[in-house]
């Protein structure tokens, strides 16, 4: 009797598996996969562990660079830029690239060079873009502008919070006026007190399962980054994307090698094979975030280039600014972080 | 002699992973950046909010535990009395979730009360996550085998000529469950079966991020926070005296699940 259950089940998995292959198949479109530069690339071999964001790369161009170098990619995903720090700084990570963050690369390149990277000589650009609201037009009926409508009662548990520490602060510091690299131990007690009291408000905190949830119409309002915010317009219609008018933050993630890498050669390959302008361009069209890659934009969906979630104007941009590494005075931060989330389990 | 050197693989592995890690956690709770300080410790041990989460964090596992006995017993007991191809069906019905992935089956309830049953029901942009009863029903689905099966072990071996004695001598069927089957056979099930569900439910830290959308947090959610998300030093310090005061309510809940485990062996009377 088990045994044939187990096998009926077993029968089952398989038949799932199959249907799934297939609708697959259909949904696939030819794009263009063919070098820009016409680059050679040498059967490098060995293995490449990889730690990036999660869905912040087309899976087409981790096998394309399989097959062309021999090198067998392991692809870590990570939520947060304070994860991935943790990470790295375990002596015996197995990481030969990742994808940190401006205010990341600076505290890390403060302890090399105690400059920005000048020159890019450590670390090259590999999408950018903004933070800001995503919002639901038939649920929200007023004119979307302010950070201040995330405080709205009228759209009580209908509002996702973005689950770091860094993105959550500066939401509440801008609307407050301030600097989102506030280092005010006064300024960031009230941002904190603001989101303490943001909590009865909120549908939750979230980072990729915001999207799915905006997408089907679960939430009203989205604090979100701009790539997600384009994916989730071309899923639902009635999304829209805004920065708010006290300003948003505007960021950047750059590919570095940690100095303990193991296959240094492969992940310099890597880096050349996503900077190459045509791959570059496949990339940035398949994840919706802002390519830095000149030749990547010439060459894009027109449509895309164009939009003004993916390519903010001059005047928008204005009144965004880069995260900063706070050196010690993190230290504020996490623990405002802290007395946040312990007084949401209250 | 022999014998000795059959357990040392097990030694090995208990100094490996069980005695090494507590040691670790020891060390990260008192050195911060490798100066020996209880300052953070202590920090820790006096933040009123800190208590508060581990006091949801047991009221929110006790509940778990009930619920599942609740349910758990009944379904032991007419299992245990069906004929035994039956109930051997039955029961792989019961397990066959179990072979799933834990973080998975999280995952599956996630889509359920995000999105197909509110479809359902028609609550076009209603949803059922992020409430205390979601968690509870998803902590209870993902338990509840941990409680069967120890009570349905325990009933089974129940010597049933004991019953027809009972009846015999003349109690109905309630008297005889009251007197003899749960003082009998059911408490080495029911405290096993409670230790297996109120451990793991008091350090749950995926289904209350999953299903209460990172908004019902608990103490699993707060220790994780100290060693992921925060990167400042004594963070592991925080993290680490937080870990320790949870493994002393784990220690504490066995000791007095074996008390009672003891005391029914030596033949007294619990019920």
């Amino acid at each position: 009797m088990k045994k044939w259950l187990a096998l009926l089940l077993c029968a089952l998995l398989v038949l799932s598996c199959v249907a799934c292959k297939k609708q697959d198949a259909a949904e696939e479109e030819e794009a263009d996969y063919s070098f820009a530069d016409g680059d050679q690339y040498d059967k490098i071999g060995g293995e490449l562990n990889v730690l990036n964001w999660g869905e912040y790369i087309d899976p087409e161009l981790i096998s394309l660079f399989e097959q062309e170098t021999g090198v067998k990619v392991n692809y870590t995903e990570m939520t947060s830029n304070e994860e991935m720090l943790i990470k790295l700084r375990s002596a015996d990570n197995p990481y030969d690239m990742c994808f940190p963050s401006d205010y990341i690369i600076e505290k890390l390149m403060y302890e090399v060079t105690n400059t920005f990277d000048p020159g890019n000589k450590y670390s090259l650009p590999y999408m950018w873009g903004t933070v800001g609201i995503l919002y639901n037009t038939k649920m929200v009926d007023e004119e979307v502008d302010s950070w201040d409508i995330l405080w709205n009662e009228k759209y009580a548990e209908k509002i996702w919070q973005y689950d770091s520490v860094r993105d959550a602060l500066a939401v509440s510091l801008l609307r407050l006026g301030y600097d989102m690299n506030s280092t005010n131990p006064d300024e960031i007690d009230q941002a904190k007190e603001e989101l303490i009291k943001q909590i009865p408000l909120l549908k939750g905190l979230g980072t990729d399962n915001i999207r799915a949830s905006m997408i089907n119409n679960k939430a009203a309002l989205a604090v979100i980054y701009a790539g997600d915010a384009i994916l989730c317009m071309e899923e639902n219609e009635d999304l829209a994307y805004v920065i708010p008018k006290e300003g948003s933050n505007v960021w950047f993630d750059n590919v570095v090698i940690p100095k303990t890498a193991k296959n240094v050669d492969a992940a310099l390959a890597f880096i050349n094979f996503l900077n190459d302008a045509n791959l570059a361009a496949r990339n940035t069209e398949f994840i919706y975030y802002s390519t830095p890659n000149q030749g990547a934009m010439d060459r894009m969906d027109e449509e895309l280039a164009a939009n003004e979630t993916f390519n903010p104007s001059d005047e928008t941009l204005a009144r965004c600014g880069v995260y900063h590494d706070l050196g010690t005075d993190i230290e504020l931060y996490n623990s405002a972080w802290e007395e946040f989330k312990t007084a949401m389990g209250k | 002699m022999k014998r000795k050197f059959f357990a040392y693989p097990y030694i090995v592995w208990m100094i490996l992973f069980i005695v090494a890690p507590m040691l670790f956690i020891l060390y990260y709770a008192v050195n911060v950046g490798g100066e020996w300080t209880i300052t953070k410790a202590w920090a820790t041990l006096s933040d009123a909010g800190k208590w508060h989460i581990l006091w949801t964090s047991v009221v929110m596992a006790f509940k778990t535990t009930l619920i599942c006995l609740l349910l758990g017993y009944p379904i032991a007991y007419i299992l245990s009395n069906m004929n035994k191809t039956v109930a051997g069906f039955l029961s792989v019905l019961f397990f066959v979730p179990m072979w799933m992935n834990f973080v998975l089956r999280t995952y599956a309830w996630q889509a359920i009360l995000e999105y197909f049953l509110p479809n359902l029901l028609g609550m076009k942009d209603g949803t059922l996550t992020g409430t205390e009863a979601a968690v509870l029903m998803v902590l209870v689905y993902n338990f509840l085998p941990f409680m069967i099966m120890p009570l349905y072990n325990t009933l089974a071996k129940l010597d049933k000529s004991l019953l027809e004695a009972a009846r015999d001598l003349g109690a109905n069927s309630f008297l005889t469950f009251v007197r003899v089957v749960l003082p009998l056979s059911s408490v080495p099930g029911i405290v096993s079966g409670i230790t297996m569900v109120f451990i793991p439910a008091i350090t749950a830290f995926t289904v209350p991020a999953l299903i209460g959308n990172g908004k019902y947090y608990l103490y699993g959610n707060e220790i994780e926070l100290a060693f992921k998300t925060l990167s400042g030093q004594g963070d592991y310090a925080i993290g680490s005296t937080l870990s320790i005061i949870l493994l002393i309510c784990v220690v504490v809940s066995t000791v007095i699940m074996n008390y009672f485990d003891k005391d029914q062996k030596q033949g007294g009377q619990m019920w």
